[in-house]
């Protein structure tokens, strides 16, 4: 009896054994985002996070070897609640993180995520500070240098101005790490800076000195290295000074034409270096761009597109570093970081590699704004 | 020559806005002796009202700016009512508090209707023309801002001096319990008051956005905190004294930012505050009160 008994248990714990195999076909990713999704730029942690949804439903859906679970929380873009959010998703049981969505924030939680080995990967944090000296981060966008260095490049090629004004915000670091880049590439290229001013966070409703002394300065290109919403403050005063020229601006102008009640007309002309734009024939782009309409009835901006690819990067690199359902954080962090060097990605915003830094390597391109769309450039 | 003319009227047109909010704070402050820290907030509601009487019921202009008015006058009462009249007796930090709280609601309250995204204020109320003398250009904006600040200012001094309710104000300001003895209405007092500055406060969003149209919840943070610097720095409870302090905060704003340096413009202002502070405690045309022992 005893023997047919544990004949009988052995049997059951063989299938059992058996069953746990075929249970491991299917690995979930449990996947954190972190981004504003209110505050003063819950445009951008919106959209990454509906970028991001949208990926894992396809992934879901399509039902392959991964499954994936977003863990969604806000942060506000404030640098000590993104720490709360942080430390939320890991009690949550996430595995990485898809984010943060924007640089300060980005810089507080990797440097944390450093300490307790968390592997990051931000689609749209582009300061050189949000991956500096830490091996667990990684960016889908450019650095912030890269950008500034692009801007210069290009309008020097494409001889857009002879006499350039900047305006910065110097209590930024994205805005500050762009325009440090492109001064030192201004003066290898010989571009000459006519006027430079700035302006603080806390203080960005006048700009009537900024643009004064770029048009007093004969300024024929004003590079604009900022977040939309003084941008658009920038352009007002400009119209209303009747001062006409070329802007020049880098991913954060996108989204100004979503803001609501703003003019279009006067960012007509308005340059802009982005890596994606909605209007793009490109098949992967209309596919993105219908399903996004369908599900939030609205046009993606780049960093919509940048955690999208987000998602798959990571789906990738988890293929690579034979990541399980069952490990913790810490676990997944050193596979992560050690597969991420080794995959290229071609998604929406380009084909992308990664160095050990974490910075990604892509081509940038330029977009104008004509008619309230954005339309490539060359 | 031209630039600095330029940075002049610049100056004057932000300083008159700065000049408008700081009335509000100065007239509650006067009056009833408090701090009304929600009142860069009220400003941003008011904002927010008239955006959506031009930006989705299509009103014009001087209709949502008057509705914009009223709902902020209601507002102010409303707010006056509920939370600093049951703390008239109390000290004058719970007070503070209060108003500090108060503050943070209607920014919370902003994001939940209007939701986080910034919008864009319609420019077609008072960007209409544009004046240029020469290479200077002078915006509608700009115009209209200074001059609505000096009627605002003439008219407030003429209610103050001449008509009953002013009057009655001005017993509020000077002795609380003595006017109450005279038969005058404290706490009816308190809530003209309160919906004056209210009014004013909408008066000064519409302006303020008119010129820098970016909305959002947090839209009069930063410029309730700058009038309520101008309104210390000329006097506060004195009536010419807000208006003065408004127009010199702005203009030494835009110079500092011009001629020093856009980077310290904030820290020139508030350098130059700290040391008329220092060299005249009262501010500029305040009054130096003795304290009775």
């Amino acid at each position: 009896m005893k023997k047919l008994l544990a004949l009988v248990l052995a049997m059951v714990m063989t299938l059992t054994v058996c069953a746990a195999v075929a249970e491991e076909e299917t690995v979930t990713l449990k996947i954190a985002h972190i981004g504003p999704t209110t505050g003063p730029a819950a445009l951008y942690g919106l959209a990454t996070l509906h970028g991001a949804e949208l990926a894992a439903k396809e992934i879901n859906e399509a039902g392959g070897k991964y499954r994936i679970e977003l863990i969604a929380e806000d942060d506000e873009h404030n640098p000590e609640k993104v720490i709360n959010a942080y430390n939320k998703v890991l009690d949550d049981g996430a595995q990485m993180i898809l984010g943060t969505t924007t640089s300060k924030p980005c810089e507080a939680a990797s440097a944390q995520g450093y300490v307790d080995r968390v592997f990051f990967l931000t689609p749209s944090a582009s300061s050189t500070a949000v991956i500096e000296d830490k091996d667990n981060a990684f960016q889908v966008c450019f650095t912030d240098p890269n950008q500034g260095a692009a801007s210069a490049e290009y309008i020097a090629s494409h001889k857009l101005g002879t006499k350039i004004a900047i305006i910065y915000n110097d209590s930024d670091v994205y805005s500050t790490g762009i325009r440090d880049s492109f001064v030192a590439k201004a003066a290898e290229l010989s571009l000459e800076i006519v006027s430079e001013t700035s302006f603080s966070t806390d203080d960005n409703a006048d700009f009537t000195v900024q643009v004064a002394d770029a048009q007093n300065a004969g300024a024929d290109l004003v590079f604009l290295p900022m977040y939309y919403t003084p941008a658009s403050n920038i352009l007002n005063t400009a119209a209303a000074k009747n001062y006409k020229p070329v802007f020049f601006g880098v991913d954060g102008m996108d989204g100004i034409l979503g803001v609501e009640g703003f003019d279009t007309s006067l960012a007509e002309g308005v340059m802009l270096l982005t890596p994606f734009v909605a209007t793009s024939e490109d098949e992967k782009v209309v596919s993105f761009v219908t399903k996004y309409r369908e599900a939030y009835n609205e046009d993606p901006i780049q960093f919509a597109a940048d955690a999208y690819d987000g998602i798959y990067i990571l789906v990738e690199a988890a293929e690579k570093a034979g990541i399980t359902s069952e490990m913790k954080f810490d676990e997944v962090c050193d596979p992560m970081i050690a597969a991420m060097q080794e995959i290229s990605y071609e998604g929406l915003t380009g084909a992308m590699t990664w160095d050990e830094s974490g910075a990604v390597t892509k081509t940038p391109m330029a977009a104008t704004i004509i008619n309230g769309i954005y339309v490539f450039e060359d | 020559m031209m630039i600095f003319l330029d940075n002049l009227i610049n100056g004057l047109s932000l300083g008159s806005i700065y000049a408008i909010i700081a009335l509000g704070y100065t007239m509650v402050y006067g009056i009833a002796k408090m701090l009304n820290f929600a009142h860069g907030d009220i400003i941003m509601v008011g904002a927010y009202i008239a955006f959506c009487g031009l930006q989705y019921w299509n009103l014009p202009p001087v209709v949502a700016m008057l509705m914009a008015m009223v709902v902020c006058t209601l507002l102010g009462i409303t707010i006056e009512g509920l939370a600093y009249r049951p703390l008239r007796q109390a000290t004058s930090l719970a007070v503070l508090i209060t108003a500090i709280g108060m503050s943070y609601l209607l920014q919370n309250l902003a994001l939940m209707i209007w939701g986080a995204n910034p919008k864009s204020f319609p420019g077609t109320f008072i960007n209409s023309f544009t004046l240029h003398l020469g290479r200077l250009t002078i915006s509608s904006a700009t115009l209209i801002t200074i001059l609505a600040n000096v009627v605002i200012m003439i008219a407030l001094t003429l209610f103050t001096s001449r008509t009953k309710i002013g009057k009655a104000m001005r017993c509020v300001s000077e002795d609380r319990g003595a006017a109450q003895l005279m038969g005058i209405n404290v706490n009816r007092t308190i809530s003209i008051t309160f919906a004056i500055g209210s009014a004013l406060a909408a008066v000064a969003g519409v302006l303020l956005c008119s010129s820098y149209p970016i909305l959002q919840p947090t839209t009069g943070s930063m410029p309730g905190i700058k009038a309520f610097t101008a309104a210390v720095f000329g006097g506060i409870g004195s009536i010419p004294g807000a208006m003065l302090g408004g127009i010199l905060l702005g203009v030494i704003e835009i110079f500092g930012k011009a001629y020093i340096s856009t980077a310290l413009g904030d820290a020139i202002v508030f350098a130059v505050l700290i040391i008329v502070l220092l060299v005249k405690p009262t501010g500029l045309l305040g009054k130096p009160v003795r304290e009775k022992v």
